[in-house]
């Protein structure tokens, strides 16, 4: 009764010699994997290198392009344009829309994943509001909130609010039923569906929904302050194309390509972190 | 042998916005405590939802369903179910996955939970038991989720086409594997299946059902003693036995 099992995908032979074949294939995947990280690299030195000499010889105007050393420059004397500043109220605003936003999102799918009739009845409201751009709710929210920083906020949990509803509640529906079967012949409540079965099987689902999140509650954050206008990345940008500083535009952009991937990346960590040992 | 289930008179019906569907009519059958029973009959006839009547999870249009002589009312404690698949929770270890069924019922006492860990212990899993299911084989797996059911003390097991997703091999290992479990458990099982040598392996008894409706066509007694199923699938009367069902199915 008690036969042997070995479980399957353990025959990685772990501290054992290797074959010479194995040794062989194992040195050029480490070997690819360093080309690419190589090649990555070189494309953005060269493009760098090549924007730079293009300004410096006047292929391009200077002035309209900017240049990576300008950019530096503008990066290097942060006292004068308060470039620091700017970038904690972006990240701020952004942060909160987010926590914001997911949060409210997850909170509202799980209580429409609790009725679904209710979910049936909002069903339309939610593809619209969904579909809806909601940069044109810009000037009602100004109005509404005060053309501040909460305009913002607002503006970001709107772009990103619905999208994880929408997500959520469909990866809650899409729980494999077997499973929710197999609870209920254990006698399961509604409620303990949800907490051992249907949340933590979607896991994935809001992590994946959170990415899209981040990027989302920026895009929200920029187009607030391009409306609002009063400080952060996005007025940086828009001031800068104002006075004709495309050093400064640049540099605007360059530094919310850098926190986008930096939060993107906070957000892969932590899910590493909660996923690890779960496979598919 | 003392009757633990019992079946009246039992006819299910399912209502659906294209009209109403007879799964099984007029069923009455009796269980005793430490027999194994199968259900055979045509793919789609209604044998499922004998079994998830019950287990509770459905309730009958007509008729009555006593276990210990009490109606069933729901999917209460004294029922183990398994299904097809093994269902086990993927973010869960194997140690976490067997308190499942305790942990829903709320009864994840220190008296319960050192006896999942007997059985973890007793069926050869206790080194496995902070592996994920990803990690064991299909037979391993649901051995794991018969393990899950054992932990909460059911009085009757109800198995549901439980092996049908393992490949043959596996599933000649895995039914002689959980026959032993049950039998050495003082257990009662009822068992679903499409299988007609594997009812006629695991059960005393096997209940033929006709097509759609579900009635009763016919009870066989399967008289071979003390034998696993593998070792009863080498008895000259096997095949007899399942040839006799194997007819009177395709009558149906």
């Amino acid at each position: 009764m008690n036969h042997k099992c070995t479980p399957p995908g353990g025959n990685t032979t772990a501290g054992a010699e290797l074959s010479a074949e194995r040794r062989a294939y194992l040195r050029q995947v480490r070997r690819q994997k360093q080309e690419i990280t190589l090649w990555r690299a070189g494309v953005l030195v060269g493009l760098l290198l090549l924007w730079e000499i293009a300004a410096r010889l006047g292929w391009i105007d200077s002035f309209i392009m900017s240049s990576p050393s300008r950019i530096l420059d503008t990066l290097f004397s942060l006292a004068d344009n308060q470039i620091l500043m700017h970038f904690s109220v972006t990240l701020y605003e952004t942060l909160t829309g987010f926590v914001i936003g997911a949060f409210g999102g997850l909170l509202l799918a799980i209580l429409l994943w609790q009725s679904e009739l209710v979910s049936k009845i909002l069903e339309p409201y939610l593809v619209v509001l969904n579909s809806l751009p909601k940069i044109a709710l810009g000037p009602v929210i100004i109005i509404w909130v005060g053309a501040g920083t909460e305009a913002i906020i607002v503006m970001a949990v709107a772009i990103s609010m619905i999208v994880t509803v929408l997500e959520m509640l469909e990866g809650f529906r899409s729980t494999d039923p077997e499973l929710i079967r197999m609870a209920e012949t254990f006698g399961a409540s509604r409620q303990q569906i949800f907490r051992k079965i249907v949340f933590p099987a979607n896991i994935p689902v809001l992590f994946n929904s959170l990415k899209i999140n981040i990027g989302l509650s920026l895009v929200g954050v920029i187009a607030g302050e391009f409306l609002v206008s009063k400080a952060g990345l996005g007025y940086l940008i828009v001031y800068g194309g104002q006075v004709f500083q495309l050093d400064l535009v640049m540099t605007g952009v360059i530094i919310l390509a850098l926190m986008a991937v930096g939060m993107y990346r906070c957000i892969t960590l932590v899910e590493n972190r909660v996923l690890r040992g779960r496979r598919r | 042998m003392r009757e633990l289930l019992t079946m009246q008179n039992v006819t299910a019906r399912y209502q659906s916005p294209d009209g109403e569907l007879t799964a099984a009519e007029n069923i009455s059958l009796t269980v005793s405590q430490g027999e194994f029973v199968s259900i055979v009959g045509p793919s789609g006839c209604g044998k499922s939802t004998l079994l998830t009547i019950m287990a509770g999870l459905k309730r009958p249009s007509e008729g009555k369903v006593l276990l210990d002589g009490e109606p069933i009312t729901g999917p209460g404690g004294k029922i183990g179910y398994m299904l097809q698949k093994d269902n086990l929770l993927e973010w869960r270890t194997i140690y976490k996955n067997i308190l499942l069924g305790l942990e829903i019922r709320n009864r994840l006492t220190p008296e319960n939970i050192e006896y999942a860990r007997g059985l973890l212990r007793t069926y050869g899993l206790w080194d496995f038991r902070d592996r994920y299911p990803s990690q064991l084989s299909g037979g391993m797996r649901q051995r794991v989720a018969l393990i899950r059911t054992l932990a909460v003390k059911p009085e009757i097991f109800l198995l549901d086409e439980a092996f049908s997703a393992l490949d043959y091999q596996t599933r000649l290992t895995v039914t002689d594997d959980i026959y032993s479990i049950l039998r050495r458990e003082g257990q009662t099982m009822v068992m679903v299946t499409h299988d007609i040598p594997e009812s006629v392996s695991m059960s005393d008894r096997v209940v033929v059902l006709s097509g759609r409706p579900a009635r009763i066509k016919q009870i066989h007694t399967i008289e071979l003693g003390d034998l696993t199923p593998l070792e009863r699938r080498d008895d000259i009367r096997f095949n007899e036995y399942s040839n006799e069902i194997w007819k009177e199915l395709r009558e149906s």
